[in-house]
């Protein structure tokens, strides 16, 4: 007990982030086993994992690195369909399904790591605003190239083709009689085994914390948050600027790999389209409403967010629109200087960008 | 011929992304937030349009009147309610704001309209024909583009000519200087969302006489193209949302006929991305150098 007591304040919230975390999924896991969590219930807890890291490895760019991005979602479709195809292709050969979720997960990671050498090394060199339409940008392409993909698999290996014409189907691959098709152009992944499971999020979500918490803390992470705060300044105490970033970037987006591929195989059926601008906005909002840094608001804000629209069933087709209300109000209340500071008046500070 | 046609479309849907585009960037320049909702609120007018032309049977100039009319107060309201008290706040909170009203403005669309596309009628119809009939141009092309101008021209006499355009001109250089020199800056930021919004709906109605199917989510795309443009030409820059805005829409009308229809976003946001590697400030941007 003595020794929480010397511990800093940061670490002691770093502490109760990893202990809320594994606190909310043992009670999950505690009533499934009981039978009270509801179908619909059942069916959200993956893509809440999902966007918990989503959420946090944005939180990475716009909160600890301070750069905008509006185009996370191109990362988790670039994961999510890589790993699909990994799952799908592997299956014969690892019969294990934890195993292939995990080797799934690992070459999402990989190839949204790839991605994101190719889009930081122009990105990050533009600021503020020009650097959040680039994101933008970038994210679309991702989405159409991922709409003209096509990828089948046989005895021969793995077939891949372009449909850039929009006459390439599934049947130009020329696939022999053991093969099938794993993604079909605009219509997505089809016929995907759903191998993703809640505690596999849940390991993600660990994954994610202990990652992007010790990046934080450590040396790295000071480099980081000093670009943020000043970058010339930082720059003239000899940070390498663009080392530093990159290495947010790159993190932030392997993160987001990992999790597409989690969401990837979870459903039996996926198109690209899901993961337009709108999934970039809805990430970046929960990362705003649960504070720019601030890595336990960005993980509560997402699953509070994700579950809010359940929530509100009950208003039926209002439910949309109380939401963008709620939002607006939110936004409004916790920026009015009137309400922060009655706030501020009942909770003392905290230092800005404590975790 | 063929590509002339190809070009004369491209230029004419360039015209409605540069009228978009010059809200936005009027919006950008003055109060420097990226205003999400812009898309919208063209939405909005496109409905407008259908509604008075459907259900009251007026003619389609009147109904662009209209909708100019309820946009503009739409932008001056949406402004008052929800950006206005965020003028001190952080640049990402006004930004989740404008995604707010966008969602808010997308949803009631969607309650009172319903999500069936409708069916827009052209405010003019009829196409005039060339050289032996080889070459169609259709008068919604020649009205859109002949409309563009007039606003091109026009925008930018009244910010350099007139006195409310001097004092958004002041407002984007230095809002606190401004104030001091006596300019009410509140009410030039509503002047221009409200010369934006009127900007929307002429876009809107034009973008549904372009492509005549009506939804909720009907603006946002062209509303991401029109920004797109906006930051090519330079952001806050008059001339330079014009140029990218008819650039934008040629690109995308010729990479759609000759490259890939599939890719043609891909390839319209591959020219912008080099474009602003080239010039990080876009074509007609003003590079500011950093003072330390």
């Amino acid at each position: 007990m003595n020794k929480i007591k010397h511990l800093s304040v940061t670490r002691k919230i770093d502490y109760a982030t990893y202990a809320g975390v594994i606190l909310a999924f043992a009670a999950v896991t505690i009533l499934q086993r009981l039978d009270m969590v509801s179908r619909s219930m059942e069916g959200m807890l993956i893509p809440i994992c999902c966007y918990v890291v989503m959420a946090v490895s944005l939180n990475l760019t716009v909160g600890i690195l301070g750069e905008l991005s509006l185009g996370h979602a191109g990362f988790m479709s670039v994961g999510a369909f890589s790993g699909v195809i990994a799952a799908m292709s592997l299956r014969d050969m690892l019969p294990s399904e934890p195993l292939r979720l995990a080797v799934s997960m690992v070459v999402g990671a990989l190839f949204a790591v790839v991605a994101s050498f190719v889009v930081g090394i122009p990105v990050l060199r533009l600021r503020g605003d020009y650097l959040a339409i680039v994101t933008l940008a970038f994210g679309e392409i991702i989405k159409e190239i991922m709409n003209c993909l096509i990828v089948g698999f046989d005895s021969k290996g793995l077939h891949i083709a372009l449909n850039i014409s929009g006459t390439v189907t599934i049947d130009s691959l020329g696939l022999d009689e053991t093969g099938y098709a794993i993604i079909k152009g605009a219509q997505g992944a089809t016929g995907t085994d759903k191998i993703a499971t809640f505690t596999a999020g849940f390991i993600l979500v660990m994954i994610t914390l202990v990652v992007v918490l010790n990046l934080v803390r450590s040396r790295a992470g000071r480099a980081i948050l000093a670009i943020r705060d000043n970058r010339i300044a930082a720059e003239s105490v000899g940070i390498n600027i663009t080392k530093y970033k990159m290495m947010a970037f790159v993190t932030s987006a392997a993160l987001a790999g990992a999790a597409g591929t989690l969401y990837g195989l979870n459903y039996s059926n996926m198109a690209a389209a899901k993961f337009d601008f709108n999934t970039s906005i809805l990430v970046l909002v929960f990362v705003v409403l649960g504070g720019l840094g601030r890595i336990w608001g960005s993980v509560i804000a997402a699953v509070v967010l994700y579950v809010l629209p359940e929530a509100l069933r009950e208003f039926a087709d209002y439910r949309m629109l109380v939401y963008a209300i709620v939002l607006i109000l939110v936004m409004l209340a916790t920026n009015t200087p009137a309400v922060r500071s009655m706030v501020g008046k009942m909770i003392p500070r905290r230092s800005k960008g404590g975790a | 011929m063929e590509f002339l046609s190809y070009l004369i479309s491209g230029i004419s849907l360039g015209s409605i992304y540069a009228i978009i585009a010059l809200g936005y960037t009027m919006v950008y320049g003055i109060a420097k937030m990226l205003n999400f909702a812009h898309g919208d609120v063209i939405m909005v007018g496109g409905y407008i349009s259908f509604c008075v032309v459907t259900y009251l049977g007026l003619p389609g100039w009147l109904s662009v009147v209209v909708a100019m009319l309820v946009c503009t107060a739409l932008g001056i309201l949406i402004e008052g309610l929800a950006y206005k008290p965020l003028r001190q706040a952080p640049s990402l909170a006004v930004l989740i704001t404008a995604i707010g009203v966008s969602y808010f403005l997308q949803n009631s669309a969607l309650l009172i309209w319903g999500a069936s596309p409708k069916v827009y009628t052209p405010i003019v119809s009829g196409q005039i024909e060339m050289f032996g009939g080889s070459l169609k141009i259709s008068w919604v092309t020649v009205v859109t583009v002949v409309i563009c101008f007039i606003i091109a021209v026009g925008l930018t006499s009244f910010i350099s000519k007139s006195r409310m355009g001097k004092a958004m001109r002041a407002c984007s250089e230095d809002k606190g200087a401004a104030q001091l020199m006596g300019i009410n800056v509140n009410r030039t930021i509503s002047t221009t969302f409200a010369i934006g919004s009127a900007l929307a709906a002429v876009a809107g109605v034009l973008l549904c006489s372009f492509s005549p199917s009506l939804m909720p989510t009907t603006g946002s795309m062209p509303g991401i193209k029109a920004f797109t443009a906006a930051v090519f030409g330079g952001i806050g820059s008059i001339p330079g949302a014009f140029l990218g805005g008819i650039l934008l829409g040629i690109i995308e009308s010729l990479a759609k006929a000759y490259i890939s229809t599939q890719l043609s976003n891909a390839i319209l946001f591959a020219v912008l991305i080099i474009v602003l590697l080239v010039r990080p400030a876009g074509l007609l941007g003003k590079y500011v150098p950093e003072k330390v």
